[in-house]
């Protein structure tokens, strides 16, 4: 279930200057729990996840229970519960941009990554594609997330030559 | 400048006049426009006065509700004792809006020093930009400004020189329309799931980490500068005809029209002129049909509604809608306006945080008849089901994201009813007929 079952031993990720990080975000707030999503948001850049060793991690460094950090993670979308490509694809779909072209968008994707269907990861795993709900740049049809790097006005015609740019 | 494109004549520059110019990012490049003498003059202004200049400019709340920003802050109480939180709310997701983005995208001094003013004027010594995970440039551009802010010793524990201490720190969302909501923003902060909060107590009570606390839009807050440096009377001039909304508003326009994009204007201004001059109408070879003019969480307007409105707070509410975030997002007559409406519901039924059972089976149920319907299976009972549970999806849970799916569906099944039943097997209709 946690997809690490054959993998490498964890390397804690809260150590060195990633800890030095975190005590500096504590000082932020007057609770340690305020951290969380902060915290959390450090495993993923170093892991590409949120994996089980992470979340204890994570609960150990701010005092709360592996649970507890569960429960939160399950319930922000952009936290990966399980791995995903190596390039996570994030198309906007929701009614102005659906209204625009989005689902063509979003074919085009499933088609030029080999993806097979939404949410699975293509087999080279290299690619994860989502629909992802508003992404908050309406007036730019059809923005796409690739990881970090935020694409606007994506047309089914540029997605073989973004893709080709992806390492 | 502009951007994306250049600004129309008929628009009001304010917020967005440095929109496109990469020069306006930098501290310096902020500075050799006028940034932070608006800071520097608030400083040296007793809160109390602060609180009297934003109450007198007649600010209202731009990321929705429209609730008059000085009155806000005058709920805040400097020297009770307690530790005070302002909380920028830069969690822009509702569907159509895309004006807070461009403003941290551009101008995030603009935000900075509209926080330090807001801070200052409520007391409170730490301020937090929750801005929404996805946002991935805003959230550079604004660390980016607070880094130049703090070296240059404008924030800190001697904020401008003053003694007066003002801290500012982004917050990273993590994907989650409900944290856009004032409570479940502060849960967010505090390391919680977004689940919204039962009010009251209201946040200037008990607000984040239980202490007293203001949530304003970044839109709202960017506004304050401006109206310090050039006074209450200017700002309240800026109406067309309603003594009750001034300033100037972002719009963001998207969907079906020639050009989208963000458009400033005087409150008031008519809807019509808008909608044909600054956006440049309907694309090539088609006609608007329907609009939702206030983000999607408001009432669909008829082309006849949305052409007798003038922008501003009321004028909405007199056309049948709200002015909600300013989000325009403009169906032509080539689309399938009930797909549009399971889109949205579908929407809603993605980011219920599940606290209230009336939203969380509600908005799922909604979305599920409306797809029937897109799909060729729907009944004319659908239609009638729809009605009865959007009466106990409104108004009667915690926060409004129920009332938000309801609305729109439900006024356009009102306005647009025989788009709907187009989509409805006639045998439907024939065999209820027969049973009579």
């Amino acid at each position: 279930m946690s997809g690490t079952e054959n993998a490498a031993p964890y390397a804690p990720v809260l150590v060195g200057k990633r800890r030095e990080e975190l005590e500096a975000i504590l000082k932020r707030y007057p609770t340690k729990m305020a951290a969380l999503l902060p915290a959390l948001w450090m495993i993923q850049d170093e892991r590409g996840w949120v994996p089980n060793e992470g979340i204890e991690e994570v609960a150990a460094a701010l005092d709360l229970t592996p649970a507890y950090v569960k429960g939160v993670i399950s319930f922000y979308t952009m936290y990966h519960q399980h791995p995903v490509g190596r390039h996570f694809v994030q198309v906007c779909t929701t009614s102005p941009c659906g209204a625009c072209g989005a689902e063509d968008v979003v074919k085009a994707f499933l088609e030029h990554t080999g993806c097979k269907e939404l949410g699975l990861t293509s087999p080279d795993g290299k690619y994860t594609v989502i629909e992802v709900e508003c992404l908050g740049a309406c007036g730019f049809p059809t923005p796409v997330m690739i990881n970090a790097e935020f694409l606007e006005s994506v047309t089914p015609e540029r997605v073989p030559s973004i893709l080709a740019q992806l390492k | 400048m502009g951007y994306p494109h250049k600004p129309h004549a008929k628009e009001a520059l304010v917020l967005s006049q440095h929109f496109g110019d990469p020069d306006a990012r930098s501290l310096s490049g902020w500075k050799k426009r006028g940034g932070y003498q608006a800071l520097e003059k608030a400083l040296g202004m007793a809160p109390a006065d602060i609180v009297n200049v934003v109450k007198a400019s007649g600010l209202r709340g731009r990321g929705g509700a429209g609730f008059p920003t000085g009155v806000k802050w005058s709920f805040m109480k400097p020297g009770d004792g307690k530790p005070h939180y302002l909380c920028c709310n830069a969690d822009e997701s509702e569907p159509g809006t895309f004006k807070d983005r461009e403003i941290m995208r551009w101008t995030p001094h603009a935000l900075v020093e509209g926080c330090a003013i807001g801070s200052h004027a409520i007391g409170a010594e730490t301020c937090y930009i929750y801005i929404r995970g996805e946002f991935t440039e805003p959230l550079v551009r604004m660390e980016a400004a607070l880094k130049e802010a703090y070296d240059a010793g404008i924030l800190g524990a001697n904020a401008m020189g003053t003694g007066k201490r003002i801290d500012i720190y982004v917050h990273k969302g993590a994907g989650a329309y409900i944290c856009g909501e004032e409570t479940a923003l502060m849960e967010s902060i505090e390391g919680k799931r977004g689940n919204p909060r039962i009010k009251p107590p209201f946040p200037a009570v008990s607000g984040v980490f239980g202490k007293p606390t203001t949530i304003n839009n970044v839109e709202t807050l960017a506004a304050v500068p401006h109206i310090l440096m050039r006074g209450a009377e200017w700002y309240s001039k800026l109406t067309l005809s309603n003594p009750k909304s001034m300033g100037t508003k972002l719009f963001s326009v998207c969907g079906n029209v020639a050009r989208p994009g963000n458009y400033e204007v005087v409150l008031g201004f008519p809807f019509k002129d808008f909608l044909y001059d600054l956006c440049g109408g309907p694309p090539p070879g088609r006609k608007f049909r329907a609009i939702i003019p206030g983000g999607s969480s408001v009432p669909i307007q008829t082309m006849e509604e949305a052409e007798a409105t003038l922008m501003d707070y009321e004028g909405f509410v007199a056309q049948g809608t709200m002015l909600g975030s300013g989000g325009v997002i403009i169906f032509d007559d080539a689309q399938n306006l009930p797909r549009m409406m399971a889109r949205i519901a579908r929407f809603y039924a993605h980011e219920s945080c599940g606290q209230c059972t009336q939203c969380r089976e509600g908005t799922a149920w909604m979305t599920k008849i409306l797809e029937r319907i897109v799909a060729g299976h729907g009944t004319y009972e659908d239609l009638d089901t729809i009605f009865d549970m959007s009466d106990n999806m409104t108004g009667r849970t915690i926060c409004v994201l129920s009332d938000s799916c309801a609305a729109p569906v439900v006024s356009a099944i009102k306005k647009f009813r025989g788009d709907f039943e187009k989509l409805i097997p006639k045998k439907q209709g024939t065999v209820a007929v027969a049973a009579d």
